[in-house]
């Protein structure tokens, strides 16, 4: 898959608008940037090709040293973000550029990168979908356990990758092939026709592709 | 969540009229088959308001061929043409599911201030 520009944004909210056909179309409002453009990398210097894009400014207070000097470069303020873009080929923008909602269109598709809302430990039935015990029958504490993991013997162990209980979520997603419905560049504010991983106000990485 | 009212407020109709559960309305329906666009009506009794924002929706029931019909329209489809207010309804809960439970006479709503 082709590495194509992404943008920092946060996750506003979900709501649904009607589409030009009367049909109610499930949006995610993803406020994206606005992202100053830190750093450019390109093949000849780093190996790689890539932006550097940063959100939300921040206090000196909240951030390291060292990265107080490497925004102090860009000459664009401090920022709590910065992520970095992979690129296919050299980027077509400028360091101190800024970043915004109209770097989409509608009709785009998008690829959505986020940290899922975290679980804790879960049980079987809610981590991986199992079935649960039987609710009578004699069954007793053992409602919504796994069951058996294994045989005796043969193998003499449990296998590897064994689906059992454990902390789900709160880990990186990747959406793929989201619409982009609309944008609205007045409140720099773009809508994705379904869900997207994270919380509201969660920090998300839209990307063409 | 101030971004998300304000784009919702766009989808907003203002122009429908207020009617309440027990209510006759006409339901004025656009409907596009193909190439074509024609208005469907549909009367009956509201039996449920939902409220809310854009997923605001209402149901009406009427019986056709002595069958009951139900159909749920979301209250601000740009697809609804019109809705005309026929009779408002005297009754006494906002969800009127026992009407599916009746039939003939006892399944009619009275007018409101009928002395």
């Amino acid at each position: 898959m082709a590495e194509q520009m992404g943008i920092l944004g946060r996750k506003v909210g979900m709501t649904r608008i009607f589409g030009s056909d009367g049909s109610a179309i499930a949006v995610t409002v993803i406020k994206a940037g606005p992202c100053p453009v830190i750093q450019i990398k390109t093949e000849e210097t780093d190996g790689y090709n890539a932006v550097q894009i940063a959100l939300d400014e921040a206090k000196e207070k909240h951030i390291t040293k060292p990265l107080v000097g490497h925004f102090a470069k860009a000459g664009k303020g401090l920022y709590r973000n910065l992520q970095e873009v992979r690129l296919e080929g050299p980027a077509s923008c400028n360091v101190g550029d800024e970043l915004n909602a109209t770097l989409f269109a509608a009709g785009d598709h998008v690829r959505i990168t986020g940290q899922s809302i975290g679980k804790g430990t879960a049980g079987v039935m809610k981590r991986w979908n199992f079935s649960g015990a039987c609710s009578s029958h004699g069954a007793e504490k053992v409602h919504r356990s796994g069951g058996s993991i294994g045989n005796n013997t043969e193998p003499g162990k449990v296998w590897k990758n064994k689906k059992m209980a454990g902390h789900m979520g709160a880990r990186q997603v990747t959406v793929l092939n989201l619409e982009v419905v609309a944008i609205r560049p007045e409140d720099n504010v773009i809508l994705v026709k379904g869900a997207v991983p994270g919380p509201k106000n969660g920090l998300v990485m839209v990307r063409k592709q | 969540m101030d971004i998300i009212k304000k784009i919702e407020q766009e989808h907003l109709r203002m122009d429908l009229p207020t009617f309440r559960s027990g209510d006759n309305v006409k339901v004025h329906m656009r409907i596009v088959e193909g190439e074509k666009e024609r208005i469907q009506v549909f009367q009956g009794n509201v039996i449920r308001i939902s409220r809310g924002t854009v997923d605001a929706t209402f149901t009406v029931r009427k019986i056709s061929d002595g069958v009951g019909v139900e159909r749920i329209f979301p209250m601000h489809s740009p697809f609804i043409e019109k809705v005309e207010l026929i009779t408002e309804g005297r009754v006494r809960r906002s969800r009127l599911y026992y009407l599916r439970a009746l039939k003939g006479k006892s399944a009619r709503i009275k007018p409101k201030n009928a002395y």
